[in-house]
């Protein structure tokens, strides 16, 4: 489904993806891991548009999507929800869940908006509240939720687990297993690398711009490079 | 200072009102934009002179009513709003905040002199039958167009909240204020979005123009006295905060008028600026309790 090929990006001066390959099946889960600064959030930027590839190429569905706005890759169904949320906190949640179906899947808007409120009763409990005043596992439900307004085909999620107590990772990633089994392709980027792999079928090690390790999840668990690519040492 | 009977600072406080509620207006636009594109449009005075000079042609050359061009002249505005934003001022400012301050003061300059240029530096007014009208309320006499653009500048303000509150396009102004990293993953075209919010601002100075002509002159620098006032009652309303700005130009209205009835009339914007100093020392996020 998705393919990117030796995936050049970087800012100004400083070179930060140095030719990155993969590909997210449909159906599947593949697991980008690594540390702070590997790069990892610039390779989803660079996929969904927010920063231009200076070289490689991003196909989706069979279609060039390198170096297309977000909005036009999104238009895909190729949706990302990004690091830090990024919720609208001076929006309510049900504004921020609407503008979700922006661009895409707007017709649907009331029927998806139905199934976000199953899967997530919490928002329903809050959907009149400014999306700022939520705790930080609500805005990170509210970020997922938003980007499931726009009926994703792949769903790229960026940390997903940052910042959230043990409990509700264990939450985050049987929602993640949730929306797998529904048949949604998923490219999970994240630090915590012991649950990724449990639900990934396949993983990336991100290292330096460059993939250190890659292989079907269980392999790369077993790997003893992952300890010393993930932890430097 | 001379104490005067109720009737006339009551009549005072309502003209202030009045007149307030059009500084509002041209404060509006210029709140919206700093609040959504993070600048200030240093071209708003130029442009609101602009519009004025477009409001007087349409008196002189084609016969239209000041209120009645208003039909025309916002969409025109919006249309060059949004051009301005799209093509002139977002591509010449590279992103790059203090770029964006000298293209607008420059965009200022060339309207300025352009107007200069045209209609030279006499100052102009149309003549309205109603221009000396006046509303009889109680004891008290309010002019009749001051009274017109206090409704028409609150409808504008309703129909704006309404649009920002209840479209998408709306919540898509209100989310790239914001969150523009979030509102670009949504599938919201920042750069529209930007130039719509430019476009929005500006048509609110074709309205404004338009409510002032009939009691206001017009020459190419009188913009900028509107918008000295307008940029105090953004700061006193809080950057950004859109009833803030309205409330702010009420405010503003009454101490201009309260001011010119105790100081003399040419002395009426002192006030003004004396409580912009003490805002400016006391409640820098302003008086309206704008969120940070």
């Amino acid at each position: 489904m998705l393919e990117v090929e030796d995936l050049h990006a970087g800012y100004g001066l400083t070179r930060v993806l140095e030719g990155v390959s993969l590909s997210v099946g449909a159906g599947e889960i593949v697991a980008v891991l690594g540390s702070n600064g590997a790069g990892k959030t610039t390779l989803n930027m660079a996929i969904s548009g927010l920063v231009k590839p200076r070289a490689g190429r991003v196909r989706f569905d069979g279609r060039d999507i390198t170096g297309l706005s977000p909005p036009e890759v999104m238009a895909q169904g190729l949706i990302q929800v990004p690091e830090g949320r990024k919720i609208f906190p001076n929006l309510s949640v049900r504004e921020n869940l609407e503008l979700g179906s922006y661009r895409r899947a707007k017709p649907n808007r009331a029927r998806n908006l139905e199934r976000v409120f199953a899967t997530f009763p919490r928002l329903r409990e809050r959907v009149g509240q400014a999306a700022g005043t939520l705790s930080g596992g609500e805005q990170q439900m509210l970020a997922i939720g938003r980007g499931m307004m726009a009926e994703p085909r792949l769903l790229i999620l960026d940390e997903p687990s940052l910042g959230l107590s043990p409990l509700l990772v264990e939450e985050m990633f049987a929602l993640i297993r949730r929306l797998h089994a529904d048949g949604l392709a998923v490219m999970l980027v994240e630090q915590n690398v012991a649950q990724s792999l449990e639900i990934a079928s396949r993983a990336h090690v991100l290292e330096n711009g460059r993939f250190a390790l890659s292989g079907p999840a269980a392999q790369v668990a077993e790997d003893p490079e992952l300890k010393r690519a993930y932890l430097g040492l | 200072m001379r104490s005067y009977p109720p009737e006339i600072v009551a009549e005072a406080v309502l003209n202030g009102l009045l007149t307030g509620a059009v500084y509002g207006l041209v404060a509006l636009g210029l709140t919206l934009v700093y609040g959504v594109l993070h600048i200030i449009n240093f071209a708003h005075g130029a442009l609101l002179t602009l519009a004025m000079y477009g409001a007087f042609v349409a008196w002189s050359v084609f016969g239209l009513d000041p209120y009645v061009a208003i039909l025309p002249l916002v969409p025109i505005f919006f249309a060059l709003g949004y051009g301005v934003q799209r093509f002139v001022i977002g591509p010449a400012s590279r992103g790059d905040d203090s770029n964006i301050l000298l293209v607008t003061l420059g965009l200022s300059i060339v309207l300025e002199n352009g107007l200069l240029a045209i209609f030279r530096s006499d100052t102009l007014s149309v003549q309205v039958p109603y221009a000396m009208e006046v509303v009889e309320l109680g004891p008290m006499l309010l002019g009749f167009p001051r009274v017109v653009g206090f409704g028409v500048a609150f409808l504008v303000a309703l129909v704006l909240f309404v649009v920002l509150g209840m479209t998408d396009t709306g919540r898509a102004i209100r989310a790239v204020a914001k969150e523009r990293t979030g509102a670009a993953l949504v599938g919201i075209d920042v750069r529209h979005v930007y130039a719509v919010t430019f476009g929005i601002g500006t048509a609110c100075l074709a309205v404004a123009a338009c409510l002032l002509l009939p009691f206001f002159y017009v020459n190419p620098r009188v913009g900028n006295a509107f918008v000295l006032v307008a940029f105090t009652i953004v700061v006193l309303g809080g950057m950004g905060s859109v009833p803030g700005a309205l409330l702010g130009g009420l405010f503003i209205g009454v101490v201009e008028s309260l001011s010119g009835l105790y100081f003399g009339e040419s002395l009426g914007q002192i006030g003004i600026f004396l409580i912009f100093i003490l805002v400016l020392l006391f409640r820098p996020t302003g008086l309206f309790g704008a969120k940070a």
